[in-house]
């Protein structure tokens, strides 16, 4: 089990590769990566983003998301990465990989882990283009995807 | 305690971080808020809108939880990572 927050390009294969080495009884790997988009929310072609982040802090939510998501679900192992700093179109910016003997649980966790990393994890998008740079403003389908896991 | 700034929050205030001591009779995230916006106008400009969220010593923290004894309150727009 691990969380890394990191300005470093990150290879989601070998990634997810290291982290089944060594485990027996992984019958579903699914991993999640999220890239950095062309374009701007604006639609206007986009240079690069620039992530912020509160680094002590995105360690130990992603490390309590982590917990939450192995809480729900029998889970052999997970990893989530999420970089910072500045990151250009098709980059990756973060990985979420999950292990368990069956698919359904893999699946569910990994979306989980990712509707919770969004609403709650501590990064703040700018977007920078020909314009100019500006912050990304947060999503309200975001908190939507996160309503429906407290369902029952 | 040090009080911490990020993002657009962080831009209005014109600095991450900083050491603060609260008045008496300060005691919630809240009552913080309404105490840092009298502290000037680009104070009152970053915290001016009611979406600001909060964290106590790297927790998320609600506008009522209290301050006593917090080594490291932080304050932020939405979250827009992932």
């Amino acid at each position: 089990m691990a969380v890394r927050v990191q300005t470093d390009l990150f290879d989601a294969a070998r990634e997810t590769a290291d982290l089944g080495a060594g485990h027996v009884n992984v019958g579903a790997v699914v991993t999640f990566t999220g890239l950095c988009r062309p374009n701007a929310d604006s639609g206007a072609p986009l240079e690069a983003l620039t992530l912020e982040c509160y680094p002590e802090m995105a360690e130990e939510e992603l490390s309590r998301i982590e917990a939450e998501a192995r809480a729900r679900w029998p889970l052999i192992d997970a990893l989530i990465v999420h970089r910072h700093g500045r990151i250009r179109p098709g980059e990756p910016i973060v990985l979420v990989a999950t292990l368990s003997p069956h698919r359904a649980a893999a699946f569910a966790a990994a979306e989980f882990v990712m509707d919770y990393l969004k609403t709650s994890a501590p990064f703040w998008k700018r977007e920078e283009t020909a314009d100019g740079a500006s912050w990304v403003a947060a999503k309200t389908a975001d908190d939507d995807a996160l309503e429906r896991w407290s369902r029952g | 305690m040090k009080l911490l700034y990020f993002a657009w929050v962080r831009e209005r205030v014109g600095r991450a971080e900083e050491v603060a001591e609260a008045p008496a009779g300060v005691s919630t995230i809240g009552e913080l808020i309404a105490w840092l916006r009298s502290r000037g106008p680009e104070y009152a400009h970053a915290f001016e809108s009611d979406a600001i969220r909060a964290a106590i010593d790297r927790r998320h923290a609600k506008p009522d939880a209290k301050i006593a004894g917090a080594r490291e309150i932080a304050f932020f727009p939405p979250m827009t990572g992932g």
